[in-house]
């Protein structure tokens, strides 16, 4: 069989350019400027695939984006796609597609049988069926309900495809390139404004592309072709094809997706770039998106041949494919009966047209009797039958008024049932950019009111249904567009003459009963084809108590999935009117939002994949630690060094190692990620004793000082140390992850609260690398490095530093400790990093200088109590909370956070407090996180007490040590507590949290 | 994505910028001297507008200069932005709508 239901001539196809491609395994053949869809259809194949629910046999329903059945599985291997719609599907040489949610094949599909258990199935199902007990979810409703309503599959292997991201900025964007789009391109093209024109199809002309049509001295293609042939003369007009405008966001941003080259045979993709996202910033947009075709909700509506009118005009007029050979249309106004004449011209024969309308007239009506085509005005079809594709409709008069048709039925033979139920104007991105929608009774659609952007809208998406209007609407929103971003629009040009029938007369018509009523027997009136809801679910939803259009969409799944009920959302919430008894416009919608269309994760991935997924920021000791095997930990962008193991070792191993040689010789640690702030200005000492707990005044030059702020509720949410450099010079330390936040912060204070203190800041942490050497051998290995600084406990004393030359660099070196050994922190400029990194491990080599990373830096501070903010702190932890009393101000008369210190809340005796905990159990090492509880094995829920916020192994204790928050801890010293666990609760004794050298006597060396 | 005047460098995307809540809205100059109510007040209380509202952003990847900006919270119409300590621009008499 070779497109037995191509005709003969016509079409925008190339017949002389024959395209092979396979579906579900056999071979077919197409031409170049199909669709996947229409070259099936070319074939005489409408069965596609198996529906969501019920896996009743489904087909081609439209020709575009809003097409709600025809999903296939696209390509095979690491390039293959799921759910992709045949009718948005460009042919192309070795295509090959396969339908989804069917098993074992299309043709024979066992679950069909779902269709059987059909009552249990019905709106809110997933809700009230698989709820408990959840064993059962696991065990059997997952995986049965994925295999029988899985549709299609996601590749397993990485996307071998490349993607990347424009950015442009323009005047005017134009969004959908059919008429009205073409004119408004034109108009502002002319004006001289920088245009955007994108159009979701593999070309220009929308509308037209389907609808013969003579304008002035041209025909329809004709006309296309002479304006897309002067705005690609324009030099500042960009004109994208293939390309979906899928989101439109704040202040005219929008994001297009253009398909670059998915619809060209595998061998020409090599080396190209797939798809591309352009993200938008436009002065003004029009909004030209057409409108989409409505199906009429009758029984048994979704059977394979019952397509959308203007869908089967399309297939016609601009692929050359007559979807059937006889056809039936079903009809509630005009403009579908010139698909029906259209079909007949191009061979196919017409059996009736069913109108629900009892009066029906007008041009097309005339040229449809002319034809002699019977048109059964009065009369909807009240069922069809068929089983892989429809056969004949049952046609009764209406009974107006009647839920249930007792009129004499008539069955008609066709394999074709053409549909229309008027026209939906496509306002996701308008409604996207939060305009408002308002009802229009005499076209019986949603039109978009006020925008809320700068933003036009025009053709059939503001109401303009004819030619004429889309001609002049395009050109005035296009000119206006331009002059509201300072441009003058060229004098208009002369309307063409235009041969058009008149499309306007319509009737609602939005469920269409049978001889039963609705939900009764086998019928189902489909509203939603995608998710399988039926008019029946809608009504059940109601009556179950959901009212609100937003509850009965996620109710009964109405408009989810990848068509976003293109074709089904009016039609549900017009049904939905009807039994609540309240106007259309009394509903409301649901809330349209991005994508339009699925975008695949590639496309919004773009170049930022692997090592360009993230910024990634390394010291310039990184090539050391790289070269010398460390492992590394993440901290905010950061790569630290996190441990160094040796051939053999475990991690713990490697830790134990690292931290014994802290206490007993020497280590030495990157600390180059540290925060850093130059501080400078007259008043920067007052800065910062506005800014940290502490007092700041006095601190002398040359010496240190250990800080903590607070935000102004009193919490803790950084620390560090800050060195007076000079009378106005300060260089202030943060955390790793806390540095941008923490200049924000005083940039905040400095500008928008205290303007009159004159105090520069600036972030210096990438100008200075900082090697930590710490241990007993600290003072020894710099001295080898520093022969002429003096390293005397007199003229060098702990908190304060000291500019020299270190290893024949200049130098800033200070004496602060996390460890609570006799620490050097040597900074010298950040270039210069390694070469002091490997100058130190030369000269504590004799020493048995040991790298050490994070992991043994946190063990280290944690056997001294010192905290980690974000670690010890989670924003609700105050200095007090801490046991850090100590470090807040008495004497000065406010600080930020000082004022909360004294509400009633951060006041309280039982807050979470930060305590030490030892195991009953030395070798027990609690999890970080734990939840702790004062009496084991109470009934659930047991009270709380705490968590543990920090837990190692420490090798220089030869036993396990903890710090926890728990309630009231600062007075519950010796008591125990107790850490229900997985199969065993693991009890501690709660102690103070310095587990190491009590008094300090080792920061001396 | 908002397009945000910034008084200093002109109009950038919102990525550039961190929100910094609502403008005007002063440290006491003592707190100690203010009840707990008082300082609750300050420390948790916005006013949650519906319509016009000034508040503050910060040019972190850029300028690094904080400023107000008045924006309509439904609409995001941006009426202008505001350097700190000046006045802020007149506001429109009816919220959003097309520009
Ligand atoms: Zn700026």
């Amino acid at each position: 069989m070779t497109q037995a239901f191509r005709t003969t001539s016509g079409g925008r196809i190339d017949r002389k350019k024959a395209i092979t491609f396979t579906f579900n395994g056999k071979p077919y053949i197409g031409y170049e400027g199909d669709t996947l869809a229409s070259a099936l259809l070319a074939n005489g194949v409408h069965l596609l695939g198996r529906s969501f629910k019920y896996h009743r046999p489904r087909g081609i329903v439209a020709a575009g984006a809003e097409e709600p059945n025809s999903m296939v599985q696209l390509g095979e291997g690491a390039t293959t796609e799921p759910n992709i719609r045949a009718t948005q599907i460009s042919l192309y040489d070795g295509l090959t597609a396969s339908s989804v949610n069917v098993w074992p094949n299309v043709e024979f599909d066992i679950s069909a049988i779902n269709g059987l258990f059909a009552k249990i199935m019905t709106a809110g199902f997933y809700n009230k069926t698989f709820m408990w007990p959840r064993s059962m979810w696991m065990k059997l409703y997952e995986p049965v309900i994925r295999r029988a309503a899985g549709w299609g599959k996601a590749p397993t292997q990485q996307d071998p495809d490349i993607y990347d991201h424009m950015h442009l900025h323009v005047e005017v964007m134009i969004v959908g390139g059919g008429p009205a789009g073409l004119m408004a391109a034109l108009a502002a093209g002319r004006a001289g404004a920088r245009v955007l024109l994108v159009d979701e199809q593999s070309e220009f002309g929308g509308s037209l592309l389907s609808r013969k049509r003579q304008i002035g001295a041209k025909d329809e293609a004709g006309w296309i072709a002479e304006m897309v042939a002067e705005l690609e003369a324009m030099p500042d007009v960009t004109l994208l094809s293939r390309s979906t405008a899928f989101g439109y966001y704040d202040h005219n941003y929008l994001c297009v997706l253009e398909q670059k080259t998915d619809h060209l045979p595998a061998a020409e993709r090599v080396g190209k770039v797939r798809q591309r996202v352009w993200h938008v910033r436009a002065g003004q947009v029009v909004l030209a998106t057409g409108a989409h075709e409505r199906p009429l909700v009758f029984a048994d509506n979704d059977r394979p041949g019952i397509m959308l009118a203007g869908s089967v005009q399309t297939y016609v007029n601009r692929y050359g494919v007559l979807p059937g050979k006889k056809m039936a249309l079903f009809t509630n106004n005009d403009a579908a009966y010139e698909a029906a004449i259209d079909l007949q011209a191009a061979g196919g024969d017409v059996v009736a047209i069913i109108d629900c309308r009892s009066e029906v007239s007008g041009e097309l009506v005339d040229a449809a009797r002319a034809l002699d085509i019977e048109i059964l005005a009065g009369h909807a079809i009240t069922g069809t039958c068929g089983g892989k594709r429809v056969e004949s409709v049952e046609v009764r008069a209406i009974q107006k008024g009647a839920k249930v048709y007792t009129s004499a039925a008539r069955q008609i033979k066709c394999d074709l049932v053409a549909m229309s139920g008027g026209w939906s104007p496509v306002v996701h991105l308008f409604s996207q950019s939060q305009g408002q929608l308002e009802y229009d009774e005499e076209k019986a659609c949603f039109l978009p009111g006020t925008p809320r952007q700068a933003q036009q809208v025009a053709g059939a998406l503001a109401g303009e249904f004819t030619l004429k209007d889309c001609l002049a609407g395009g050109y005035k929103a296009g000119a206006d567009a331009a002059r509201a971003t300072g441009f003058t629009p060229k004098r208009k040009p002369a309307a063409p003459e235009i041969d058009e029938p008149d499309l306007s007369g319509i009737e609602p018509f939005w469920i269409v009963p049978g001889s039963r009523p609705i939900g009764e027997g086998m019928a189902k009136h489909f509203v939603d084809l995608q998710n399988d809801t039926t008019a029946a679910d809608i009504e059940l939803a109601v009556r179950e108590g959901f009212e609100s259009v937003e509850h009965i969409k996620r109710y009964t799944l109405t408009g989810f999935g990848t068509d976003q009920g293109k074709t089904s959302n009016i039609n549900a919430l017009a049904i939905l009117s009807g039994i609540l008894d309240k106007p259309i416009p009394k509903v409301g919608t649901t809330t349209f939002r991005p994508p339009y269309t699925p975008v695949s994760y590639g496309a919004l991935a773009g170049r930022n994949l692997g090592d360009w997924s993230d910024p990634v920021r390394v010291t310039s000791i990184h090539d050391w630690h790289v070269e010398n095997g460390a492992l590394f930990e993440n901290v905010g962008q950061w790569k630290r060094p996190w441990y160094f193991p040796k051939a053999g070792e475990t991690m713990q191993d490697a830790l134990n190692r690292e931290c014994l040689a802290v206490r007993s010789g020497v280590g030495v640690l990157d600390a180059s990620t540290l925060g850093k702030i130059d501080i400078r200005g007259p008043d920067a000492a007052e800065f910062l004793n506005r800014i940290y707990t502490n007092a700041w005044a006095k601190l002398g030059i040359g010496r240190v000082r250990y800080g903590l702020m607070c935000h102004e509720d009193g919490m803790v949410f950084d620390d560090g140390t800050t060195a007076r450099l000079a009378e106005d010079r300060f260089l202030m330390t943060t955390t790793t992850g806390g540095a941008a936040g923490v200049l924000d912060w005083l940039e905040e204070y400095l500008q928008t609260e205290w303007p009159e203190l004159k105090v520069y800041c600036n972030s210096v942490t990438e100008q200075w690398a900082t090697v930590s050497i710490a241990g007993p051998k600290a003072g020894a290995v710099l001295k080898k490095l520093a022969p002429d600084m003096d390293l005397s406990q007199e003229n060098f004393p702990f908190l304060s530093f000291k500019e020299g030359v270190v290893a024949g660099i200049d130098a800033r070196v200070f004496r602060i400790s996390f460890t609570g050994e006799l620490t050097y922190e040597i900074n010298v400029p950040w270039t210069c990093g390694r070469v002091l990194w490997e100058a130190v491990m030369e000269a504590g080599a004799e020493f048995d200088i040991t790298p050490y990373g994070t992991e043994s830096m946190h063990i280290l501070r944690a056997e001294k109590g010192f905290i980690i903010v974000g670690q010890e702190t989670d924003g609700t932890t105050t200095p007090q909370d801490l046991g850090m009393d100590w470090i807040v101000s008495k004497k000065k008369p406010d600080f930020i956070g000082k004022r909360s210190f004294t509400r009633s809340d951060t006041a309280r005796a039982d807050r979470k407090q930060l305590v030490g905990l030892l195991t009953d159990k030395p070798d027990d090492v609690l999890p970080e996180g734990a939840q702790l509880v004062f009496i084991p094995h109470s009934p659930k829920p047991m009270p709380m007490a705490g968590h543990v916020t920090s837990s190692y192994y420490s090798a220089t204790l030869g036993r396990s040590i903890a710090l926890a928050l728990v309630k009231g801890g600062h007075d519950r010293m010796g008591q125990k507590i107790f850490a229900p666990l997985e199969g065993k609760t693991v009890t501690a004794e709660i102690v103070d949290p310095v587990f190491y050298d009590k008094e300090g006597e080792r920061l001396n060396g | 994505m908002l397009n945000i005047d910034c008084p200093w460098c002109g109009k950038r995307h919102e990525t550039e910028f961190r929100y910094g809540g609502e403008a005007h809205i002063a440290r006491p100059e003592d707190p100690a001297k203010l009840d707990d109510a008082e300082w609750a007040e300050f420390l948790f209380m916005r006013t949650n507008t519906k319509g016009y509202f000034a508040e503050r952003w910060l040019h972190s990847h850029g300028c690094r200069r904080w400023f107000n900006v008045i924006r309509h919270t439904v609409t995001h119409e941006i009426v202008g932005s505001y350097k700190m300590g000046e006045k802020p621009p007149k506001l429109p008499k009816s919220a959003g709508g097309a520009k």
